[in-house]
């Protein structure tokens, strides 16, 4: 009788070759239309390389054809969960090209559409990314409080998602006469609710386990593949545009710019979290102050830009969005450019994946928040 | 004593005693179909959160049957086109939709999938109209369409399965 | 650093830049064949260290390309657009700079995809977007009569 005897292997021990897996263009982590091809051995990532391309519509050629005025309206279908910041981001570059001076009241409206928009947006990641790494309880719970941030926005600009709600000039009609309540209503109702949210996923063992050190982008790298939004501020990289350059209405409000020191997916999750109580304190120091005037100057149909170029950042829930003009006095501009923030974030992941198991590549990439129009333009 | 079940399915017709019912297979089959809609897993602009919301707490499509979204189209029913398809993406979105097992529906939601909608006109890349790749059987306006849209949609899909016939075509006169 | 003195500092750095205040932003044109050691020498420089680039783009005009690079400095909190001009429009190429600043390289093939501006050295050159039978579409003589309507 053969003799019966026990083999351990350790992992390193087991060697198979390297085998490529395509993962997209129709995949459901990654969220859109995200095409990856990850190398592998074993389970390990080796290298990933993101194709992107699925979804570009040629959006910068488009506005060249197109008057300042009508452009505002395009950029709410490329960051989709920040539209009213690519507004704003268009609108505040013709704005400071023409030197317009926006009534006070529609910076303050402004500024709070954005934070409202911000905890929309991170509600919705939340949702997502609860989803993805196996909880369904996030999904219910992240969209249903979305769903009173997008009916004060339906009241006011009759738009759910794409809102076309700040032009050049100031906003395109005054808020509804119930704005207010309905705001400080939804804050009282989410400031009691966000710490029970909180909870469940930041004390849940598994979700512990499988988001803390997994991921790891330094500070150094953040800066270089230019990793912004709460992604690179969870590494350290201090890069809130809202602090930096200040536009609309935050130079008047005290807000902390949140940062993290790990950078690791755990940070960047719970990062988002606490951004979403910083939004909730912005809102509410400006919501009782809104000052009466007009809430947009008048802008002549067809605006021509003085020759020149012109660059506007602000800050999405994603990271740092840009616009570049570059002019030559006619009513369209030459050549515009949209500096999207996840096509950079996309773009580190490479970095950030190797060596680690394929499951982690799924949270890590949740961690990044990646709204693939954005990402094609 | 015939008691007829809903106004949907005036054909099932359920018997004294309440365990017999007579219907035809053609009914029975569509009646099973039209509530089961299980769609793909497959978004690719502004469309698909909205998409998202109809499925989930206000709005909850799992009412109307349409229960689980699958991520692959073998087990998928029917395919919502939420968003705008592109010249690169097109043939993926063929081999989804030959992938899928007869009977397959398509419902094309919003401008982009209907015509290209805002990229219309003097953008080079996007398909105008997703009925140029796979046919679409129900399309549903707006950019984004209202959950309320979306749901009235998905319902016009159910009259329109309800009304297909397997066993009983009519014979096509000569 | 202000503006004035960044002016200086890059114009004793590289006496060729053409430098003017832009609107918001210094903006200075390097020569292209020069492009490499200066940006080098903008990220290690201590009193520059421009480590952040914000954005990469190309532009076309009628006699020649622009690559424009937008750098910020972390640590200094100063922005500054450095432009470099292409030689001719038929066969465009800059060097790259994806060695200095990781980010460039994903920002360099785009500039590639939708201009055709071929980045030399660039570690991964490919285009992004579209087949590569497409023509650039950014480019002003981008032909396509069945989606383009010129108004
Ligand atoms: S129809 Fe409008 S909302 Fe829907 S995908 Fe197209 S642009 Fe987005």
């Amino acid at each position: 009788m053969a003799e019966y005897k026990e083999v351990y292997l350790t992992s390193d021990e087991i060697k198979t070759d390297d085998y490529l897996v395509n993962m997209g263009p129709q995949h459901p982590s990654t969220h859109g239309v995200l095409r990856l091809l990850v190398k592998l051995e074993g389970e390990k990532v080796l290298n990933v390389q993101p194709h992107i391309g699925y979804i570009h519509s040629g959006i910068e050629k488009m506005t060249e054809s197109l008057t300042y005025i009508q452009i505002p309206h395009l950029t709410d279908r490329m960051d989709y969960l920040a539209a009213h910041m690519n507004n704003e981001a268009v609108s505040l570059c013709v704005e400071k090209a023409l030197q317009v001076e926006v009534p006070e009241r529609a910076k303050y409206i402004r500024t709070i559409f954005d934070e409202l928009q911000r905890i929309a947006s991170h509600q919705l990641w939340w949702c997502a990314f609860g989803m993805d790494m196996g909880a369904l309880t996030t999904f219910f719970y992240g969209l249903r409080d979305r769903e009173d941030i997008l009916d004060i926005f339906e009241e006011t600009c009759g738009a759910r998602l794409t809102l076309n709600y700040s032009i050049p000039g100031g906003v395109m009609f005054d808020i509804h006469p119930n704005f207010q309540r309905d705001v400080k209503a939804f804050i009282k109702k989410f400031r009691a609710k966000l710490p029970e949210y909180e909870r469940l996923l930041t004390g849940n063992v598994i979700f512990r386990e499988r988001t803390k050190g997994v991921g790891i982008l330094s500070k150094e790298e953040a800066i270089a593949y230019g990793v912004t939004g709460p992604s690179g501020r969870a590494s350290g990289f201090s890069c809130d545009i809202r602090k930096k350059q200040p536009y609309s209405a935050y130079p008047y409000v005290k807000f902390n710019e949140i940062m993290g020191t790990d950078g690791d997916t755990f940070t960047r999750y719970h990062l988002r979290i606490l951004e979403m109580f910083e939004s909730m304190d912005i809102i509410e120091q400006l919501i009782d102050n809104i000052p009466e005037g007009d809430y947009a100057v008048k802008m002549k149909g067809v605006t021509k830009l003085p020759e020149g170029e012109y660059y506007q950042r602000v800050e999405t829930g994603r990271g740092e969005f840009g616009v570049y003009v570059i002019s030559d006095g006619k009513k369209n501009p030459y050549r515009m450019k949209f500096r999207s923030p996840g096509f950079s974030n996309l773009f580190a992941i490479n970095n950030i994946a190797k060596g680690w198991k394929i499951a982690d590549l799924v949270a890590i990439m949740g961690t990044f928040d990646l709204v693939i129009p954005d990402i094609d333009r | 004593m015939k008691e007829k079940i809903g106004k949907d399915y005036p054909i099932i017709e359920s018997h004294e005693g309440g365990s017999i019912i007579t219907t035809k297979l053609d009914d029975l089959l569509n009646w099973a179909r039209s509530n089961s809609l299980w769609p793909l897993t497959f978004g690719t602009r502004c469309c698909a959160i909205e998409f998202m919301a109809v499925g989930a707490s206000r709005h909850d499509f799992s009412r109307f049957g349409m229960e689980v979204a699958r991520a692959t189209p073998r087990q998928a029913d029917m395919i919502v086109i939420s968003g705008s398809i592109n010249y690169k993406m097109a043939p993926v979105l063929k081999r989804l939709y030959d992938q899928m097992a007869d009977p397959k529906y398509v419902m094309a939601m919003g401008a982009c999938a209907i015509s290209g909608g805002p990229f219309y006109y003097n953008s080079y890349s996007i398909v105008k109209g997703a009925d140029h790749v796979i046919p679409v059987d129900v399309y549903i306006p707006g950019c984004p369409p209202r959950p309320e849209a979306f749901l009235f949609g998905l319902m016009q899909l159910q009259k329109k399965i309800r009304h297909e016939r397997y066993f009983s075509a009519k014979k096509v006169k000569k | 650093m202000t503006n004035d003195s960044l002016i200086q500092s890059i114009s004793s750095l590289l006496p060729e830049a053409q430098i003017k205040m832009g609107f918001e932003y210094v903006e200075a044109f390097i020569p292209v064949d020069k492009l490499h050691d200066f940006m080098l020498q903008m990220k290690n420089n201590p009193e520059m260290a421009f480590d952040y680039l914000i954005c990469l783009t190309g532009a076309d005009f009628p006699d020649h390309l622009q690559v424009i690079y937008h750098l910020e400095s972390t640590s200094h909190n100063h922005v500054i657009v450095i432009k470099v001009k292409t030689i001719g429009r038929e066969n465009p190429s800059v060097d790259s700079v994806s060695d200095i600043w990781p980010t460039a390289d994903p920002h360099e093939n785009e500039a590639f995809d939708l201009l055709g501006i071929k980045f030399n050295n660039h570690p991964e050159p490919r285009r992004l977007f579209l087949d590569d039978t497409w023509g650039y579409p950014l480019r002003k003589d981008y032909q396509d009569d069945v989606h383009i309507v010129s108004r």
